[in-house]
């Protein structure tokens, strides 16, 4: 295996917060990795950096062995080139929590918008490639509704769906179950799940739910502060804490 | 001096007043056409690909937000011929209309794209959609429903800016009206019939933006 994804020595911070400080992480190709923790621990902030939608104030990032962000080397968000951000975010592909379909356009259309303008795709060929991805997701019945009428379930599975349609070799999913009603994060955990079956794609979530990480994930990374404090197999991390931090998380979360 | 409204003397002066009308009509559209083109340019010049211009623009809007229209008027009928440039009554309405709302209409547009969340633009970029596609497909379809009330608000206040232009003798309905009552000394039939005329104007437009609202509200739906 070669890794993907690369972390070296990384520091990031939102004004006098430092959220992460010399941070090291790496994916392999094809693993799923879920991160979990508490708020604030710089979860979020990993996955919008791979991204690219944040760079890094010192180290470096890496995706598919090429540099995404190195600010000693001109690649931060204000001088980095757009050929290469757009580049580096072909490889990646990215679900939020709040879905963020557009809600100007319906289903298949936030589905095939990315194939038609960003692809190049004819209006006719992305739209099968659409309804393609949207029947994967089980939702080709929703195809021309607008996102206000779908539920958050729905809604998200149309989110992958589109983030799916623009092919990546990396998935990221900010938090996707967090803001579903408790008997819709089944119809979404199953999406997930069968992707994560697709051996050549990475998968990177983040989550505080420890179901849908124990579901998806090779390898869970418990995170605090900015740090990882402990990764292991879900049956170990779950089962075994060895820190400590990491045993009073998976407690407080249990008794939720 | 108290006269009695005379009927007679209102159908009379009607079809001079009804011609003012559809001037006052013909300006205001047009000028609210010109300012949207112009507030257009103008709030470019807050984007982030036009930066060398963010200055320049700012300038712009403060001087033209800030100054009465009737100077700018003025200015563009009087002054401008000195440096060789002579515009007609009308054409001057249209681009007063145009520059002095333009900075509002720039304001509006401002405010609508600031309504999108910011989750969208990271969207967006996340998606890597070309900037023409994403402004065509995305921004712009969502500045719709909070541009319209307040490109409502504009239509309506440059209709009733437009007797301004009476000042470079465009014979809008003020002028008519005004016309009228210095050469017969009636004041009361010419004023009546223009304020109903503004009034009647003003009440279509705003239901007609009510409409629109309306409509869009079932969109997406």
């Amino acid at each position: 295996m070669s890794t993907i994804i690369s972390f070296q020595g990384v520091s990031k911070r939102f004004g006098t917060t430092t959220v992460l400080e010399g941070f090291d992480f790496a994916v392999e190709r094809g693993e799923k990795v879920a991160i979990i923790g508490p708020s604030g621990s710089g979860k979020s902030t990993i996955l919008r950096t791979i991204m690219g939608l944040e760079d890094v104030d010192a180290g470096r990032v890496l995706v598919d062995g090429e540099t995404l962000w190195n600010p000693e080397d001109g690649l931060t968000k204000a001088t980095a080139s757009r050929k290469h951000l757009h580049h580096m975010r072909a490889k990646v592909g990215m679900v939020f929590q709040s879905f963020n379909l557009f809600p100007n356009l319906t289903a298949a259309e936030n589905v095939a918008a990315g194939p038609r303008h960003v692809l190049g795709l004819s209006k006719h060929t992305a739209t099968e490639k659409a309804l393609k991805l949207l029947a994967q997701v089980g939702l080709s019945d929703q195809a021309n509704k607008y996102p206000s009428t779908l539920s958050g379930g729905q809604q998200q599975r149309v989110a992958i769906a589109r983030a799916m349609a623009l092919e990546p070799q990396i998935m990221l999913f900010d938090e996707a179950t967090s803001a579903l009603d408790p008997e819709k994060v089944g119809e979404v955990l199953d999406v997930m799940r069968s992707l994560s079956r697709e051996r050549d794609l990475t998968i990177v979530v983040v989550t505080h739910q420890i179901g849908v990480a124990r579901a998806l994930a090779d390898r869970i990374c418990f995170m605090e502060g900015g740090r990882i404090l402990e990764q292991a197999a879900p049956a170990i991390l779950l089962e075994h804490p060895q820190n400590q931090r990491t045993a009073a998380f998976l407690r407080a979360v249990h008794l939720t | 001096m108290n006269q009695p409204f005379s009927l007679s003397f209102t159908l009379e002066i009607l079809p001079l007043l009804l011609r003012g009308a559809g001037v006052t009509f013909l300006a205001t559209a047009g000028g609210f056409l010109a300012a949207l083109i112009i507030g257009a340019m103008l709030f470019a010049t807050t984007l982030r690909p036009f930066k060398m211009l963010a200055l320049p623009g700012r300038a712009i809007m403060e001087v033209l937000r800030s100054t009465p229209l009737l100077i700018q008027v003025y200015i563009l009928f009087f002054i401008l011929p000195n440096v060789g440039l002579t515009l007609s009554p009308i054409v001057t309405g249209l681009i007063a209309l145009g520059l002095y709302h333009g900075a509002y209409v720039a304001e509006a547009y401002r405010a609508a794209m600031s309504h999108i969340p910011r989750t969208q633009w990271d969207t967006i970029e996340a998606l890597r959609f070309p900037r023409r596609a994403a402004f065509r497909h995305v921004v712009f379809p969502q500045m719709v429903s909070p541009l319209v009330p307040a490109l409502g608000n504009t239509f309506i206040t440059m209709l009733k800016d437009t007797p301004i232009l009476a000042a470079v003798t465009v014979p809008e309905l003020m002028f008519e009206a005004n016309e009228v009552g210095s050469q017969t000394f009636r004041y009361i039939e010419p004023m009546t019939l223009a304020a109903l005329s503004y009034l009647l104007m003003s009440l279509i437009a705003a239901s007609f933006v009510f409409l629109i609202e309306s409509r869009l509200r079932v969109r997406f739906q």
